[in-house]
């Protein structure tokens, strides 16, 4: 485990300094918007991942804090001026305004049945949208509004960068997270609740800080989204937000902290794809279709996605043994 | 002396079927108690109860005199009462190793940690691994919980509830399921913690020949009832547990 650990920090340490070389090495703007929009999805994914893959909360409303850090950025540039300063103020709003939003609404809704939570963080979520729709003097309702960006975040090249070190941290800050003892409970109780009382753990309140610690890192990526488009509107609040994410987590590999990463890098790669085949035939216009197939497809054969596929074919030898001694002993 | 654990009355009931009936039970401290009865009789009830795993519908528990009744799980887990499952109720995807960490990193304390890699918890793991020597687990460390057959993942049930380390354990069935030569190895287990003579020990089990010279006292229950409580040799010569427990159980309904 320890040795796959260290192994893997080291890949993702080499891709990322590939990664950080590569605008310098090749130059398309579409690729660096490209890949600046998987990191910032990235982002979003990992901290669905925490909610569904680690703590086994299946949340319908994660949009919801995807589009408090969207908003709150969208607002402050468009009413201050636009600085670095100002870019960073608007982060830390969103962070803190989702910090107590998850605190909140989590001390409500967590305590129930996954399903009655899953239903009333989508309402939650909704409740969210309709005041993005008819708070107009704030949000320009559903047109949403542009604003201007600080000199050096114009630069695409400086946005791709700033954006790929968030990802970078955020995945091992995630990571320490997910490894601490803390961490180790949350797992827990993704597989069996009630046991995790029985030993005296309050799972609660580790439900509740899971869901701010993903609460606000949603907000960082929803607020680099709109630093990336320049722009804001009602969509960061919809479910296909949480959707994407959902699907980027699953494909990728729940669990996990990669699998987000790769899933949200397929998804978006796979959407610019489509969108250029529909102007060969309007049927890929439908992406949403394909998605939903793509879904499906891996539910059934991949329950795992790919990290999980992966990770699963590498410690296969061991099993073998294992299943061989159990056909002995039986 | 004072009971360690005590009920008064206690009564659940489930639709019309009271499962367990007006049962006072108690426990002194230190002491090995067995608790038996046919199927069906509450005693896995009556654990959920003590360790709040439900709520009882009417009654009364205490725990060193002080009323617990309303405490949830969690807090009468911390205040000292552990208890193992006879239904195995494990982690199923994380490892032996795992499911035997959780509840020490829970003994030691060690909750909210979010920063510090768990492996450096260097103590943590140590006692672990002590533990899982101690149940004959430590070459299944790191299997997951539902790869081990019904007797191992029995042993990784009572190695969680050593792990809680808990002034008060009860154990539901320890043994049940296990191979037949794997038994007195638990056995002795348990006869080790109870030597140490720091622990009040309750202890469900069908077999009644399996318990008689470990138990200091033996509780029968009966169709939800308290039957009887006494001595080991007491509640073989009752004649109420005859007629209703043995007889009941050698020649009615085969276990
Ligand atoms: N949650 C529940 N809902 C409804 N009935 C229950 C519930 N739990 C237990 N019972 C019933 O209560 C009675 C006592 O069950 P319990 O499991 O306590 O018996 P037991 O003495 O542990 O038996 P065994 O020796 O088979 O383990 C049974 O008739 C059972 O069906
Ligand atoms: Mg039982």
């Amino acid at each position: 485990m320890g040795m796959l650990n260290n192994r893997m920090n080291l890949f993702v340490i080499i891709v990322g300094l590939l990664l950080f070389l590569l605008p310098f090495i090749y130059e398309s703007r579409t690729l660096l918007i490209l890949l600046t929009q998987i990191f910032i999805f990235a982002i979003f994914a990992m901290s669905y991942d925490l909610l569904l893959g680690y703590t086994g909360i299946v949340s319908f409303g994660h949009a919801m804090f995807f589009g408090i850090g969207a908003y709150s950025t969208g607002i402050i540039l468009h009413r201050m001026e636009s600085t670095i300063f100002t870019v960073l103020l608007s982060l830390l709003v969103g962070i803190l305004l989702s910090l107590v939003i998850s605190i909140l609404v989590g001390f409500l809704t967590l305590r129930l049945k996954s399903h009655f939570f899953a239903m009333l963080t989508l309402a939650f979520a909704s409740l969210f949208l309709v005041v993005a729709e008819k708070w107009r003097t704030l949000t320009y309702g559903n047109d949403g509004f542009t604003f201007p960006l600080p000199e050096f975040l114009r630069d695409r090249t400086y946005f791709y960068l700033v954006s790929l070190t968030f990802m970078i941290a955020i995945y091992f800050l995630l990571k320490r997270f997910t490894e601490s003892p803390f961490g180790k409970v949350l797992v827990a109780i993704r597989e069996n609740e009630r046991r995790v009382e029985s030993l005296g753990f309050h799972p609660l309140y580790y439900k509740v800080i899971a869901s701010v610690v993903a609460g606000t890192t949603a907000s960082i990526s929803g607020s680099l989204y709109v630093l990336s488009l320049r722009f804001v509107n009602t969509s960061v609040f919809t479910m296909e937000m949480t959707l994407d994410a959902l699907l980027m987590t699953i494909i990728g590999g729940v669990g996990t902290l990669i699998g987000p990463i790769i899933g949200s890098g397929l998804i978006e790669f796979a959407h610019h794809l489509l969108t250029d085949l529909a102007s060969i035939s309007p049927i890929f216009e439908r992406w949403i279709i394909f998605f939903g197939i793509l879904y499906i497809l891996t539910v059934i054969f991949f329950p795992l996605g790919i990290v999980g596929t992966i990770r699963n074919r590498i410690s296969g030898k061991g099993k073998k043994e294992k299943y061989a001694k159990k056909t002995v002993a039986g | 002396m004072e009971p360690i654990l005590e009920t008064k009355n206690l009564t659940v009931q489930f639709g019309s079927h009271i499962a367990v009936n007006n049962v006072n039970f108690m426990v002194y401290e230190k002491q090995f108690k067995s608790i038996i009865g046919p199927n069906g009789a509450g005693k896995t009830t009556l654990f959920n109860l003590l360790g709040g795993q439900l709520k009882a519908t009417s009654g009364k528990i205490y725990f060193r005199k002080e009323d617990i009744t309303s405490l949830s799980s969690v807090k009468r887990t911390r205040k000292g009462i552990g208890r193992s499952f006879q239904m195995t109720n494990v982690f199923p995807n994380l490892t032996v190793f795992e499911n035997v960490r959780l509840a020490v990193q829970s003994r030691m304390n060690i909750r909210y940690p979010f920063f510090k890699h768990f492996s450096h918890y260097t103590e943590v793991n140590e006692k672990t691994y002590e533990i899982l020597e101690l149940v004959l687990l430590k070459e299944k460390q790191s299997v997951l919980a539902k790869q081990l057959s019904h007797g191992e993942q029995r042993k990784l049930e009572i190695a969680m509830l050593l792990a809680l380390d808990t002034e008060v354990l009860l154990l539901d069935e320890p043994t049940a399921g296990m191979s037949m030569e794997e038994v007195p190895a638990i056995l002795s287990v348990i006869q080790n913690v109870k030597k140490e003579g720091n622990r009040t020990i309750v202890l469900i089990e069908h077999k009644m020949d399996l318990i008689m010279n470990l138990s200091d006292a033996v509780t029968v229950l009966f169709n939800g009832q308290f039957l009887a409580d006494g001595t080991p040799e007491e509640i073989m010569e009752n004649e109420t547990v005859q007629n209703a427990y043995l007889g009941g159980l050698y020649n009615g309904s085969p276990s």
